[in-house]
């Protein structure tokens, strides 16, 4: 073995120079599936929102295919979603963005995942990214799901967004660093 | 049924916890809950790989992105982008971002009042080769003061972003300059608890990168998370 990784530094609060280029808050262009609006906030250890933060969304079609050579054996299965995303907060800490909802994913081993979106998360203060993953509310998959499982039951909620309003397709999902609601984060 | 490979874990000492009190703004954005190990599943060993359109032909260059050249010392970056078994990550996305030589970013919160340079914009990008080399053109970035502690200032630094083949892979990072009196104070640079690791973040200065009458060259290798020899057991 030639060597150990690299190690994470922070992003720091001017990530906006090199990262902007990449912004995309609107992952379902030109593709088809159930449109979701997402909208949330990046809330620190105060309960105050993260005005420097910016997520990393990455996610498969509606068919549970990631774009990726690792989740297609032959090119027919290939899919041409790109499902990724990248979306700094706001002045407030809050961020929105649309996408499809993912169709569950199909591990080659065990059962299909429940649909879900992978999500790193950078701002000045955290020395590496955390990971984290968004669900879907009333969705039967999330039972079963390989990664809710071995979270606490008492701190799932924390993974599942929630229908905002009346309006289906829009959705509430916070990112708590600290405090009681804390979000659950991966070493994975 | 092929049996998903994961990403190794880093070795003790060589990542930093997302705690370390001497960084002060670690303090309210760690979280404090342990995090959670989870089985390998396919969402974590996939991850984006962009259009060659996202990086245009000069973007590599921040020396000519604007009317006139910037202020300050040229340099020239290279380095390669492989992960821990040596094999290089092709064709993957690097960004960098970084203060002008007097040492302010153009962003507008920054309120360092050392002068901005209407030619230097501190942003540039590229892909990895087939050998997973890339090369960027630069000046050198000025330290800057920051608000952390009394008298603190931030080593010289270029930020980088990689995508290597994975979401498991994604790394942010810093390049340090070598012999820089800075880094003995940096919280920043210290919340990496292995002295042999945080030197990884330290580029080498280099005769081979250098150009004669043009630019002075600094190496510095990106070591990406090696890939799991067996399958985890869960």
């Amino acid at each position: 073995m030639p060597g150990h990784s690299t190690p994470s530094q922070t992003v720091g609060p001017f990530f906006s120079i090199g990262l902007d280029e990449l912004n995309r808050a609107n992952l379902a262009e030109g593709s088809t599936g159930e449109r979701v609006v997402v909208r949330g906030r990046v809330i620190d250890g105060d309960g105050q929102g993260v005005p420097d933060a910016v997520l990393e969304i990455w996610q498969a079609d509606a068919d549970g295919r990631y774009h990726h050579p690792e989740h297609a054996s032959t090119p027919n299965e290939a899919t041409s979603f790109f499902g990724f995303g990248r979306i700094p907060t706001d002045a407030q800490g809050q961020f929105s963005f649309t996408t499809i909802k993912p169709g569950p994913v199909h591990d080659p081993q065990g059962k299909p995942q429940a649909p879900h979106l992978q999500i790193s998360v950078f701002m000045r203060g955290l020395l590496r990214q955390l990971v984290t993953r968004l669900y879907f509310p009333e969705e039967p998959l999330n039972i079963s799901d390989p990664v809710l499982r071995v979270v606490p039951e008492s701190r799932r909620d924390t993974l599942i967004a929630r229908q905002a309003g009346s309006k289906e397709t829009t959705l509430e999902w916070n990112v708590s660093l600290q405090g009681p609601n804390e979000t659950v984060f991966f070493d994975c | 049924m092929k049996p998903l490979l994961g990403y190794r874990k880093p070795a003790p000492g060589t990542q930093p916890n997302h705690l370390y009190p001497p960084y002060v703004s670690s303090i309210k954005r760690a979280p404090k809950q342990p995090l959670i190990s989870v089985p390998v599943t396919l969402s974590e060993i996939t991850g984006p790989s962009f259009p060659r359109e996202i990086a245009s032909s000069k973007a590599f260059d921040l020396t000519r992105q604007h009317n006139g050249e910037p202020l300050g010392e040229r340099i020239e970056v290279r380095g390669r982008v492989v992960d821990e078994d040596g094999r290089p990550i092709r064709n993957t996305l690097v960004e960098i971002w970084q203060a002008n030589a007097a040492g302010r970013y153009l962003h507008k919160n920054d309120q360092h009042n050392a002068p901005l340079d209407p030619n230097f914009a501190g942003e540039g990008r590229t892909f990895t080769d087939e050998d997973g080399r890339y090369r960027f053109v630069t000046i050198r970035p000025g330290a800057y003061p920051w608000k952390n502690h009394y008298n603190a200032w931030r080593p010289q630094h270029i930020h980088f972003s990689i995508f290597g083949p994975a979401f498991a892979a994604r790394l942010v990072t810093q390049m340090y300059f070598p012999g820089d009196p800075l880094l003995d104070f940096d919280p920043i640079f210290h919340s990496v608890p292995d002295e042999a690791a945080r030197r990884r973040l330290i580029s080498s200065f280099d005769w081979l990168t250098t150009e004669p009458d043009l630019s002075l060259g600094f190496r510095f290798d990106i070591v990406l998370r090696g890939r799991d020899a067996t399958p985890m057991e869960r």
